[in-house]
């Protein structure tokens, strides 16, 4: 247990974070804006992951199913959205988590029809399918490019909703939506493209984690577990929730692992089971809920 | 569902006009997941089950009734019951998981109706739980691992960290290997069972291995764990040997693993690229019958569960109590090798191949490097001798 193994364990625990905070924040971006559960995530999430394969497999670029299979997915989420999303808008949390985890059961069986139920895996691009030194040890290519992706990703986020004037025209919305519209934003137009980045998000960790997991039926479901303890523990509809979530969670699941490798499955569920007691907004949430 | 119904219509109408109606001897209930995690499972001894009974121009004999349990204990349980009590089949082929044949289990030696699993690989279905209508033609969890302990011992290695995901399955393989591999002089320097479907980064465990000091890695995982941990490896380098139990490797899905199984050693109870006669036929009419693909050792379950319903009926079996009876007599020669039941515990006596992945010409292919023959299991509580 040298420093090389402690350093090695970070980056896993700083990687697995990332992956987490890659597959929560399309959700708890949707929610903090359109106050709208989207369960269907799981679901994006799993079509951005067959879709990227798909694209790999035609292509021969992992680069090319990156770009284009998250676009895939915001075509499907549009369409999903004039067709069921944007009449849900009104109709409670109930209606809407309902609907949405009924259409992770539709597109668990299209995908069934589709791509078979054999599971499927996707290759990292051999540029990053190495292992490069970092502080003195040896860490898989693209496990650093997912830590990279995750941090770009979150500063792209934070500048744009902090520092550009859309981001500003979408927080006056989340606030006070008659307000911005009486001040002439198109909040519903907004909305819409704040869910079409939500649905980018969602394909994009599909198709990011996939060359570290593999491609199944039931990942739109399994995911939604992690995905959603980390949007309870760090807020629900924040940013910052997301970041912060994420990072804990992937910590504490590596190093329970590390450890206290016979509790590492229940640390995360007593710590969410702490913050539902003690703090049930989350630790940083959404201003205005 | 047009042709089934025109078919029906000829039957009937030949049953007419020849005056002995062909009607189907025996009825086959075929209980298995078609949806959920383990379809392509149930979608593959399917495949091998009907692929036996058209090779051997017998599909009229046999009518088939499909259940799907869901992989949800409590559903196949319902579907079981439906099977006996409903459809009144004379014998139930399939279970894919453990849990839904513990399940199961009581109502089938109850309801007095022959069960032939041809998957479910619980080591107590034909131990302490055992049963004379139960007859297992696929494998024991520590029928497929024993054999890697002692031969690993063999080879020089001799500190070993294991892993498995956290479940019956995962506990009594590893413990079987376990078991052998220090009897033969291993030493066991650490492992850990990790949460089941739930872990999807095996980092952390992968850096704790290599701390451990242990020379080799032995595993079980399958299915999309087992493409996980097995990429998760290659990209951190294959700092150590991997070792595991055939499942981790499995031709249904090793080709999703792609260059990172290259290497990994395991041992399991058929491999695709057996050369035989048998096997060799079989792997051609499997790829003839269903757009070239090989056949996995799912498919070999569904074919051999086949293969010895065929060879009871044909020693005279006729209902659910002579079928339960012949079963246990049956041996022949399949796709994996010479197949006897073992009237002790109604599991099958098979040979056990130790195989490495290898890459010839850009594509995966299984190299078998070890045979261990005819591996039988201790009774361990079944009493039916």
């Amino acid at each position: 247990m040298d420093a090389s193994f402690w350093i090695l364990q970070f980056l896993n625990a700083a990687q697995f974070s990332m992956l987490l905070f890659l597959l929560s924040i399309g959700l708890t971006v949707i929610f903090g804006l359109l106050h709208f559960i989207n369960l269907a995530h799981g679901a994006l999430y799993m079509l951005g992951a067959y879709i990227g394969i798909s694209v790999a497999a035609a292509t021969g670029s992992f680069w090319a199913a990156l770009i284009l299979a998250p676009l895939a997915v915001m075509l499907i989420g549009a369409v999903l959205y004039f067709t069921l999303i944007d009449r849900l808008r009104g109709a409670g949390p109930m209606n809407q988590v309902l609907v949405t985890f009924g259409l992770i059961f539709v597109f668990l069986d299209l995908v069934r029809m589709g791509w078979g139920d054999v599971a499927l895996g996707l290759s990292a691009p051999p540029s990053l399918a190495v292992t490069s030194d970092i502080l003195g040890v040896k860490y898989p290519s693209y496990r650093l490019f997912i830590i990279a992706l995750g941090l770009a990703i979150m500063a792209g986020l934070w500048i744009t909703l902090a520092r550009t004037q859309i981001g500003a025209m979408i927080r006056a919305s989340v606030e006070n939506g008659p307000m911005a519209s009486a001040m002439g934003i198109n909040v519903g137009r907004l909305f819409f493209i704040v869910f079409c980045v939500g649905c980018v998000l969602a394909g994009l960790a599909g198709v990011a984690a996939a060359p570290v997991t593999s491609a199944t039926t039931g990942m739109g479901i399994s995911i939604l577990i992690p995905t959603l303890i980390v949007v309870v523990i760090g807020g629900l509809g924040s940013l910052q929730g997301a970041i912060a979530g994420s990072i804990i969670v992937g910590f504490i699941e590596t190093f329970g692992a590390v450890l206290l490798p016979g509790f590492a499955a229940v640390l995360t569920y007593i710590l969410l089971a702490a913050i539902l007691v003690l703090r049930p907004q989350g630790l940083l949430p959404a201003r205005g809920h | 569902m047009k042709p089934k119904f025109i078919s029906m219509a000829l039957a009937a109408a030949a049953g007419i006009g020849l005056a002995t109606p062909a009607v189907a001897d025996t009825k086959v209930g075929l209980l298995l997941p078609y949806s959920g995690t383990y379809a392509a499972l149930g979608n593959d001894i399917t495949d091998g089950f009907n692929l036996a009974l058209e090779l051997s121009g017998r599909t009229g004999e046999f009518e088939i009734v499909r259940e799907d349990t869901e992989v949800k204990p409590p559903v196949g349980l319902a579907k079981a019951r439906k099977l006996v009590l409903e459809d009144e089949v004379d014998v139930i082929v399939g279970i894919v998981s453990s849990g839904v044949l513990g399940a199961v289990r009581d109502f089938v030696d109850g309801a007095q109706v022959p069960l032939i699993v041809a998957n479910a690989g619980n080591d107590n279905a034909t131990g302490d739980a055992c049963s004379a209508y139960i007859t297992r033609v696929s494998f024991s969890n520590a029928q497929v691992n024993r054999p890697m302990g002692t031969w690993m011992a063999e080879q020089g290695i001799k500190k070993v960290y294991t892993l498995a995901p956290d479940y019956a399955a995962g506990r009594q393989m590893i413990e079987a290997f376990t078991e052998t591999y220090t009897a033969a002089g291993g030493e066991i320097v650490g492992g850990e069972y990790t949460p089941f479907g739930q872990t999807s980064d095996f980092g952390p465990y992968l850096a704790n291995a290599k701390a451990s000091g242990a020379e080799a890695i032995f595993v079980f995982y399958a299915g999309g764990e087992a493409i996980s941990f097995v990429k998760q490896y290659g990209s951190f380098g294959k700092e150590l040997p991997l070792y595991g139990s055939g499942f981790l490797t499995s031709s249904l899905y090793v080709n999703a693993q792609g260059e990172a199984a290259v290497g990994v050693t395991t041992s399991l109870h058929y491999v695709p690229t057996l050369d035989t006669p048998e096997n060799n036929a079989f792997v051609e009419a499997f790829g003839a019958a269903y757009e070239g693909r090989t056949p996995s050792e799912y498919a070999v379950h569904g074919y051999d569960a086949a293969m010895t319903l065929m060879a009871a009926v044909d020693s005279g079996a006729s209902d659910r109590e002579t079928i339960a009876a012949t079963l246990p007599q049956v041996k022949y020669v399949g796709p994996r090798g010479p197949l006897e039941i073992d009237p002790a515990t109604n599991n099958v006596v098979q040979n056990v191949y130790i195989y490495e992945t290898v890459m010839d010409g850009g594509a995966l292919t299984q190299k078998v490097v070890g045979t261990v023959e005819a591996v039988r299991d201790d009774p361990k509580g079944c009493a039916l001798q």
